[in-house]
């Protein structure tokens, strides 16, 4: 089973890459832009076939490691 | 007095830590992080580098280093803890201070002097300094824009956790001396208690008038200072 992570950091907390971005895009007249968001995705393969059981594991371990719980927020797909 | 100096895969300013401890007749050694036991030490430091390649985060592999369950019984026993660069990086990333550290805000590398006020004198690494007394340090690194929640913020300040902030050589803190965009200039932390406390500049670089400075030496004073005074 394939989970997908996204991970982003918690909205109103600085985003220096995000703002940089954003500037640039603006400075190539792309006007309508209004803010740059990043974030970055994990993919895990889990030999676990029950959805639940996989759905529990993988929510730990983004608490536990691959999220940082004070400045990010996470959430899964399983997409395969 | 014997000091574990911890060593990650990635870390690199072991012996520069160790040159510093070693000048004011402490008895530094270096620890693995593989190891499981830190008894018979009086106080741990973390030195900077990159401790398992700063993958995922800075400091969030490391944190789950076998030792580190020793650091952190180490700093709930009243023990000194310090950590530099990614030292502090590890030590935020371990809960055993507040906030994260993330990219600069110019996402620029940063190496150079820079000028730090000491906010307090009751920390693991500002208790030998004054208050108000400016210090000058270099800054090396690209993740020391430090960042916290607006409540974990509130509580860092109004308890007297912020320790050091980006200043002038006078100790004017402006915009202007924040060199990383690190919240409210701060530039290191402590928990609570005192005895746990990090910064982003190094010390060890200016702990020898070889280097240029010695005005690293008053924060690894007062780190040996906090061992009788606190365990």
């Amino acid at each position: 089973m394939r989970f997908r992570i996204d991970i982003e950091r918690r909205e109103g907390l600085s985003d220096p890459e995000g703002l940089t971005t954003t500037q640039a895009l603006l400075d190539l007249g792309y006007d309508m832009v209004e803010q740059v968001h990043f974030g970055r995705t994990i993919y895990i393969d889990l030999d676990e076939s029950d959805r639940d059981t996989a759905t529990a594991l993988v929510t730990a371990m983004c608490a536990q490691l691959l999220a940082n719980p004070v400045i990010e927020d996470f959430s899964l797909d399983i997409v395969e | 007095m014997k000091i574990a100096v911890i060593v990650f895969p990635g870390t690199n300013c072991e012996l520069d830590v160790v040159h510093a401890l070693t000048a004011l007749t402490a008895d530094p050694q270096l620890v693995w992080h593989q190891e499981t036991s830190l008894a018979g030490f009086d106080g741990a430091v973390l030195p900077g580098g990159f401790a398992h390649g700063d993958y995922l985060r800075t400091g969030a592999i490391a944190r789950f280093s076998p030792v580190m369950s020793e650091v952190v019984r180490m700093a709930r026993s009243g023990a000194p803890v310090i950590g530099i660069c990614n030292g502090f990086q590890i030590l935020c990333e371990s809960g055993l201070l507040p906030g994260a550290l993330i990219a600069n805000r110019d996402l620029r590398f940063i190496c150079k002097y820079i000028h730090l006020r000491i906010e307090n004198s009751t920390s693991a690494l500002t208790n030998a300094g004054e208050a108000g007394h400016v210090l000058r340090i270099p800054l090396n690194s690209y993740g020391g824009n430090w960042i916290a929640g607006s409540e974990e913020l509130v509580h860092v300040e109004e308890n007297n956790q912020v320790i050091l902030r980006y200043s002038d050589e006078l100790g004017a803190v402006t915009e202007r001396t924040n060199p990383n965009g690190s919240t409210n200039s701060i530039a290191g932390l402590s928990n609570e208690a005192g005895n746990v406390a990090g910064l982003m500049p190094h010390p060890e670089r200016a702990s020898d008038p070889l280097l240029g400075s010695t005005d690293g030496l008053v924060l690894f004073r007062s780190f040996l200072a906090a061992v009788p005074a606190l365990t």
